[in-house]
C-alpha cells in the first residue's frame, strides 16, 4: 500500500501549518494532496491529516466552526469507514469538537502560550500512526499552544487508559494541565488519533529538534489501509 | 424584533484559567471582597419577529449543538430577552 499512498491535508481558514503537514507527508514517501475546508470532497485520498492553527480565528471555541466545514462531514464519513485521520493541535481540537475523539482541549493552566521542544512517551503503537514506533519509545517533537489542556470526564479517562488509547504522554513535567499527562490519543479502532505536538516540524535534520515526526507520517504508509476503499 | 439571551459557563469541575486570573487581578485593583470569579459567554440571538415556543427550542437546541461543548460547558440559561437587558 505504500506506493502511491495519497494524504490529504485540509486547509481551513486560519490554517498554519498545512504546509508543513504536506511536506512532512512528502518526505515520509507518500503523495500530498490539498484538500479544501468548503469542498466536501476527499479527492480520492487514503488518509486525512488536520493540521494545526487557528481555523476560523479559534472564535467560539477552538475546532468548534471547522466542524461544521463541508470538507468535515467526508472526513466523518470516512473515519468511520476506517480511513486514516491524524489530528495535529487545532486537528485534534477539531477532531474533538467531531465527537472523533473524546474529551476537549481547554487553555493551558498556567495560561500562557507554550512553544517547546516536548519530550513524548509513545504510548501505543497499536494505532494507524504510530506502528513505526516501539511501544514506550520517547520522542521530541515541538509542541505550541495556548489551549493544550487535554479534559475529560473521569470515566472516560479510565476507558481510555484501560483500552490503550493513551497514545502520546508528555514526559519530563507537564506542559499544560492535562490530565494524566494525556498529549494524544486514538479512537477504538487506532484509525484517527489526535495530538497537541507538532510531528510535522520534527522532519527535517537542521529544522526543529530531530527526526521523530517521520514515524507518524511513515506510519501510515504501512497502516491498514484495507478499509479504505468502503 | 425578538432577542434570545443564552448563557454558557464553564463546568464548575473544569478549571477555568480566565476566572483565574481576573481573580488575581482584582485585589490588585482594590477590590478585595471577592475569593472566585468564573468567566462564561453570553449570546443574543436576534429573530425578525417575536420569540415563540418554537424559536425557544430552536435556541436551545443551538445552544446545546454549536454555542457550548458539554465536555466542558454548561448551558445555564436560554430565555426570551426581547424587552429588556440588550446588551448592543
Amino acid at each position: 500500500m505504500s506506493e502511491g499512498t495519497r494524504v490529504g491535508v485540509v486547509t481551513f481558514p486560519g490554517s498554519l501549518d498545512d504546509g508543513d503537514a504536506r511536506r512532512a507527508v512528502k518526505l515520509a514517501g507518500a503523495e500530498p494532496v490539498v484538500l479544501w475546508h468548503a469542498d466536501a470532497d476527499l479527492r480520492g485520498v487514503d488518509a486525512v491529516v488536520l493540521p494545526g492553527g487557528f481555523s476560523y480565528g479559534d472564535y467560539l471555541r477552538c475546532g468548534a466552526i471547522a466542524r461544521f466545514a463541508p470538507v468535515m462531514g467526508e472526513v466523518v464519513r470516512a473515519a468511520g469507514a476506517g480511513m486514516p485521520v491524524l489530528g495535529i493541535c487545532n486537528g485534534f481540537q477539531v477532531l474533538c469538537e467531531s465527537h472523533l475523539l473524546p474529551g476537549a482541549l481547554v487553555r493551558n493552566d498556567h495560561q500562557r502560550f507554550l512553544c517547546k521542544d516536548q519530550r513524548l512517551r509513545v504510548e501505543s503503537s497499536a494505532t494507524a500512526w504510530t506502528s513505526a514506533f516501539a511501544p514506550g519509545q520517547e520522542i521530541t517533537i515541538p509542541l505550541k499552544n495556548g489551549e493544550g489542556g487535554f479534559v475529560a470526564d473521569e470515566a472516560t479517562l479510565d476507558r481510555l487508559e484501560g483500552e490503550g488509547r493513551v497514545v502520546f504522554r508528555y514526559l519530563e513535567g507537564n506542559p499544560n494541565g492535562s490530565l494524566r499527562d494525556i498529549a494524544g490519543i486514538s479512537n477504538e479502532r487506532g484509525n484517527v488519533v489526535g495530538l497537541m505536538p507538532h510531528p510535522e516540524h520534527a522532519v527535517e535534520e537542521l529544522f526543529g529538534p530531530g527526526l521523530d515526526g517521520l514515524g507518524l507520517f511513515a506510519s501510515v504508509l504501512s497502516a491498514g489501509l484495507r478499509a479504505v476503499s468502503a | 424584533m425578538g432577542r434570545v439571551v443564552i448563557d454558557v459557563m464553564p463546568k464548575p469541575e473544569i478549571l477555568d484559567p480566565q476566572g483565574k486570573a481576573v481573580v488575581g487581578a482584582l485585589p490588585r485593583l482594590g477590590f478585595d471582597l471577592f475569593t472566585g470569579v468564573r468567566q462564561g459567554k453570553r449570546f443574543e440571538l436576534e429573530v425578525p419577529g417575536e420569540v415563540t415556543p418554537e424559536v425557544l427550542e430552536q435556541a436551545r437546541r443551538a445552544a446545546e449543538t454549536l454555542l457550548s461543548n458539554p465536555v466542558i460547558e454548561d448551558v445555564v440559561s436560554v430565555r426570551d430577552a426581547s424587552a429588556a437587558e440588550v446588551g448592543a
